[in-house]
This record gives structure tokens, C-alpha cells and sequence, in this order.
């Protein structure tokens, strides 16, 4: 069980798809990588040759992947909401940001399900508010 | 789909014009508009604009990083009055 980049650690299987326990490496990422490192990319992760995982290594030096690529992600929602847009307050507020609908749907962004419901009890809304 | 790039950004000519005679003589006004389509382009950073609403204008004050986006984007139309419990404001209302 090799580590790549730190935390990750692809398990037994061929590196075309073990590449992809990486955050910001899919399918197609996988099979460039193992491209441009000259590992063919059916061979298992455990099989490689520590001067492999080097090249595979030096390899993903060359994309924003893990860390980096959080990180981008995560500035680039933060510059969204500093900056007062509309995109940054539906980030804000946890709603979807690209104009779906909520009133049914949207539960990806929303999470699960919460009532809530209109209190006509005038004691009920006291007995609420404290 | 994207506008093309060709054409460049999209802004109301005469919002354009206002920024840039607006520059030119170092004043600082806030430009009234209505115009929440255009986009933001670098000669609008430093400005204020009151930004139509539907309702009122917002004044919003554009910075840097504001480049690029449009100026309906700082100026929200809906107003999320709050679901469930009624507070005194909406009750006092009925």
C-alpha cells in the first residue's frame, strides 16, 4: 500500500483507478498520468517499482490536485461571498447557487429534510422565542 | 453558453460613458442605474453605483475583484421573509 502524496493510500488495484482515491484526479486524469509516467496503467499499484511511483510522482507535480486544489476551490467561494455577489450569499445561506430550484429539490445543498412550520398558538410562539 | 469573447464585455454604452467622463475629471458621483446586465469593467473600480433593485437602488461600491461580474449580482431582487415561527413584525401586520 504505497502513499501518494501524504494521505492517500490506493489499495490493490490497477493504477488507472487507484489514482483516483486522489481529489482532482478522475478516469480520464488516471490514464494521462500513468501515460506520461510510461506505467501501463492496467498494472496493480502494489507491483510498481519505487523509481515508478517516483516518475508517477513527478508526474502529478504537473496538476493542482489534493490540497491545492481545495484550497482553490475554497478561496475562490471565499472571494465570492467577500465580495457581496449573489453567488457567494446562496453559498452563504447553503442554497443551490446556479439558479435551481428550491422548493422541491435541491437537497444535495439544502441537506436532509427540517419542518418547519407555522406556530398559530399565540403561547406556543412565546414559549418558542426564549 | 458564454458570450463569445470576440465581442468583448457586455455594458450598457451609456454607463460606459458616464465612468469614463467620471474618471476623466477625477469626480466621484454615484451613478444611478438601471442597467443590472453590465458588466463590471476595470474603469467602474472606485466608483459607487445605485443599483435598481425593482424596488430602490442599492448603492454598492465597486472594488477589484468585483471585475468581471455584473452589477445585478450586488444588488439582490427577493427578500426571504422567514418561514415558521411568526415574529412580532409579521404579526403586528395581520
Amino acid at each position: 500500500m504505497p502513499r501518494i502524496l501524504g494521505v492517500d493510500i490506493p489499495g490493490k488495484k490497477r493504477i488507472e483507478y487507484a489514482l483516483r482515491y486522489l481529489h482532482g484526479v478522475g478516469l480520464t486524469r488516471a490514464r494521462a498520468i500513468a501515460g506520461e509516467a510510461g506505467i501501463d496503467p492496467a498494472k496493480k499499484t502494489d507491483d510498481l517499482t519505487p523509481d515508478e511511483l517516483r516518475s508517477l510522482l513527478g508526474v502529478l507535480q504537473g496538476y493542482r490536485v489534493e490540497g491545492d486544489l481545495r484550497r482553490e476551490v475554497s478561496q475562490n467561494i471565499r472571494r465570492l461571498v467577500s465580495i457581496g455577489s449573489y453567488r457567494g450569499l446562496r453559498h452563504r445561506r447553503g442554497l443551490p447557487v446556479r439558479g435551481q430550484r428550491t422548493s422541491t429539490n435541491a437537497r444535495t445543498r439544502k441537506g436532509p429534510r427540517r419542518t418547519v412550520g407555522a406556530v398559530r398558538d399565540k403561547a406556543a410562539r412565546q414559549a418558542m422565542k426564549k | 453558453m458564454a458570450r463569445s469573447i470576440k465581442k468583448g464585455p457586455y455594458v450598457d454604452a451609456k454607463l460606459l460613458k458616464k465612468a469614463e467622463t467620471m474618471n476623466r475629471s477625477g469626480d466621484k458621483r454615484i451613478i444611478k442605474t438601471w442597467s443590472r446586465r453590465s458588466m463590471i469593467v476595470p474603469d467602474f473600480v472606485g466608483h459607487t453605483f445605485a443599483i435598481h433593485n425593482g424596488k430602490q437602488h442599492v448603492s454598492i461600491f465597486v472594488t477589484e475583484n468585483m471585475v468581471g461580474h455584473r452589477l445585478g449580482e450586488f444588488a439582490p431582487t427577493r427578500v426571504f421573509r422567514k418561514h415558521g415561527s411568526h415574529t412580532d413584525k409579521t404579526v403586528s401586520q395581520k
